[in-house]
């Protein structure tokens, strides 16, 4: 709690005493009522005493908005509420709903206090300080202050403070406040660290690529902050409701006290039947949960490395209907993998492969890099002294001399020049035909793999609502309608080059444009597709500038299933808000009829106002408890 | 430029939202969004007047939130 909510806290305690030793007083008697008609006052002045104590803030805060020309706030409700009830000679209940308003409003203080703290704890990683070395001596100094270039220490238990590459020693870091991913990432000399992540177990020296105001730590916090700034369409009608909600009440109050008044000649019953209605009018409980259940779920997504650009994007993700990907570096890794070894037959996998990794020697392309490797996991060494008279042949591969016998590696094409008699092969992968003195050895079959959890991705989508899955290629026919199809997809458009994409966006946005439409790739080509979707989300964002910019939604890992979890956490946190506000609407117009016709008190307004202002801020917080939930 | 700023004692979401149409209104700012949960002012403003502007803001945050004020570092 923090001072001024202990000084309320003292305050309530006093009057709550002072107005039960008065109620005490009067219903024993010990104080003689007057008889029926007359006004008792002696009671005035006894109870204005506890009603001073905790009314004078509100007093002076409505005349203090008046004087400025604000009439209509919840302070001057409360004011004319309470005074009404002394003017019709309801001391008790005037002091009582004024005692209770503050018990709400400081209720309500501690709950917004309480979710700011468990914000700012999901967003604690901004780092305090940097080390630096001078002169033999480690000192700390304001991670601002450290220049690109510079050498830092970061010890175990720190926290990284500035993007950079390490230069000495090799520990685990832990980057689960960024990606989300609470497993370890092994770090050692040449590697990249990203501002944010807490070193565990040994001592790094770190050479800065970034300044702070340019490391990934400062991009994401500065991200967060601004989220705000874009509103959702729930935020903006609820802040054009609550304009026109006050004075509408306000003078329907009027109206309830004047006419049935001027009918009835009653004045002081419908004076506070009308006084009912103004207390329980305030637009409070919607004005600070809806927005806190949106900056509640910014953050929960946050946490797990999902980082959301507005809560307006936050809201359009539950209506995601069509679903657009890009296939390399989203569904697929964008690394080439051997996925066949085909040796002949009367050949071995171990000659094959040592043929062609031979062949491919002096070749620098991914494909070779890739066979190379194989080869020499297999325990394979190469001796190059036995290699001779490599000739690259363009469109075609590579021949050689092993051993004073002629090699070849490359695409069928290469094999029918040879006069091999071989099968062309039909697969998705590109296809490397290896021959050895004129004797077809096999094939490998080199592919970009899937994700692993790609399949799963698309699954999860679909059950969370995305009626049509397309994914776009740059890639051939083949290749695309193969990996569309393991995966589920339902559409797949191949042989697109960049600008192809934007325009089949368009034309699937052209198809059902109340649909919302979102797209998925790596972010480096797809800025344009990224901004005319309506949510962009970029993939493994880490260190690209690129894609945290034209994106709206930021995925840190590599991991789309994260698509699928954005889904469920806009849903729940929509759910919530909606929650809130249908709650807060039926208990106000509920308890607006009840006054009306005088079947309730001001006990009950003043719940239907602080109550469940204070139930709906508890409910928003709910979104930050859930931090797991959302993985599934 | 834009700039941001702390913000002391935002009490209440309304008051929020009304401070930042308020702000949003002076002469030389181009956008104004407080972020209520995060107690943030953020600024887009002419840079040449970005004093006169924060004193202008300052004013017009206390007439409806006597006790907030904007931190400037």
């Amino acid at each position: 709690m923090t001072k001024s909510q202990k000084k309320d806290l003292i305050r309530i305690i006093v009057v709550g005493c002072m107005l039960a030793a008065l109620m005490i007083l009067f219903h024993t008697g010990v104080i003689p009522e007057l008889p029926e008609g007359g006004y008792n006052f002696l009671g005035l002045g006894l109870f204005m005493v506890p009603y001073i104590i905790i009314a004078y803030e509100v007093i002076a805060k409505a005349a203090r908005n008046i004087s400025h020309g604000q009439v209509f706030d919840e302070n001057f409700l409360m004011l004319v509420a309470t005074i009404g009830a002394f003017v019709v000679g309801e001391f008790e209940e005037g002091v009582a709903v004024m005692l209770f308003y503050q018990v709400g409003e400081l209720f309500e203080s501690i709950a917004v206090g309480k979710s700011r703290q468990s914000i700012k704890e999901l967003m604690d990683i901004a780092p305090e300080y940097a080390n630096i070395e001078v002169d033999g001596k480690i000192e700390q100094v304001d991670p601002d202050d450290v220049g690109i270039g510079s050498v830092i220490i970061v010890r175990p238990g720190e926290k990284i403070p500035l993007d950079g590459i390490v230069i000495s020693g090799e520990s685990r870091v832990d980057t689960s406040s960024l990606t989300g991913e609470s497993v370890p990432r092994t770090v050692k000399e040449g590697d990249e660290v990203i501002s944010g992540c807490v070193n565990e177990n040994m001592t790094l020296t770190v050479k800065t690529t970034k300044e702070f105001e340019d490391s990934t730590v400062s991009k994401i916090l500065e991200l967060v902050e601004n989220a705000g700034s874009k509103k959702t369409k729930t935020e903006k009608f609820i802040s054009k409701f609550a304009k026109y909600y006050t004075p509408i009440v306000v003078f329907a109050a009027l109206a309830v006290f004047i006419i049935p008044g001027c009918i009835t000649g009653d004045w002081f019953m419908w004076l506070e039947r009308a006084c009912t209605f103004l207390v329980v009018s305030c637009p409070c409980a919607l004005v600070i949960s809806v927005p806190m259940g949106f900056f509640a779920g910014i953050g929960v997504a946050s946490r797990m490395g999902i980082l959301i650009k507005g809560s307006n994007y936050l809201e359009s993700a539950a209506e995601l209907k069509t679903m657009v990907f890009d296939k390399t570096g989203t569904l697929t890794q964008g690394v080439f993998e051997i996925t066949e070894v085909a040796p002949a037959e009367g050949v071995t996998e171990n000659e094959l492969l040592e043929t062609a990794a031979y062949a491919e020697q002096m070749s620098t392309h991914p494909i070779a890099e890739v066979i190379k490797q194989r080869y020499a996991e297999i325990g394979g060494e190469t001796n190059l002294d036995q290699l001779r008279d490599v000739q690259e042949i363009s469109g075609h591969g590579v021949e050689a001399y092993l051993r004073d016998e002629m090699i070849m590696a490359g695409n069928h094409k290469l094999m029918v020049k040879n006069g091999i008699d071989v099968m062309e092969q039909v697969s998705v992968g590109t296809i490397c035909y290896v021959a050895k003195a004129g004797k077809y050895l096999g094939h490998i079959i080199i592919s970009d793999v899937v994700k692993e959890e790609a399949k799963e991705a698309i699954a999860n989508l679909k059950k969370e609502g995305v009626a049509q899955t397309v994914m776009l290629t740059g890639d051939r026919k083949a290749v695309g309608e193969a990996v569309a199809k393991e995966l589920g997809l339902d559409d797949v458009y191949t042989d697109l080059l960049p600008s192809d994409k934007v325009e089949k966006v368009e034309e699937l946005l052209k198809d059902d444009s109340k649909r919302k439409l979102g797209f998925v790739g790596d972010g480096i080509n797809d800025a344009p597709v990224l901004a005319e979707s309506d949510i962009g989300f970029a993939m493994g964002a880490i260190g690209s500038d690129a894609a945290i910019e034209a994106a709206d939604i930021v995925i840190m890992d590599d991991d789309v299933r994260k698509i699928a979890t954005t889904a469920r956490i806009s849903k729940y946190t929509l759910g919530i808000v909606k929650q809130n506000i249908t709650f807060a609407l039926v208990v106000k117009i509920g308890i607006i009829i009840l006054s009306a016709f005088g079947l309730t008190n001001m006990w009950v307004a003043v719940f239907g106002d602080v109550g469940v202002a204070v139930i709906c801020i508890l409910n928003s917080m709910r979104i930050l408890r859930k931090k797991n939930g959302f993985l599934k | 430029m834009k700039y941001k700023y702390e913000l002391s004692e935002v009490d209440c979401a309304n008051c929020a939202a009304k401070m930042e149409e308020a702000i949003a209104k002076i002469d030389g700012v181009e956008e104004a969004t407080i972020n209520f949960m995060a107690q943030k002012l953020i600024l887009v403003a002419d840079e040449n007047r970005i004093d006169e502007i924060l004193q202008e803001a300052q004013k017009r945050i206390s007439k409806i939130e006597k006790d907030c004020e904007i931190i400037i570092k």
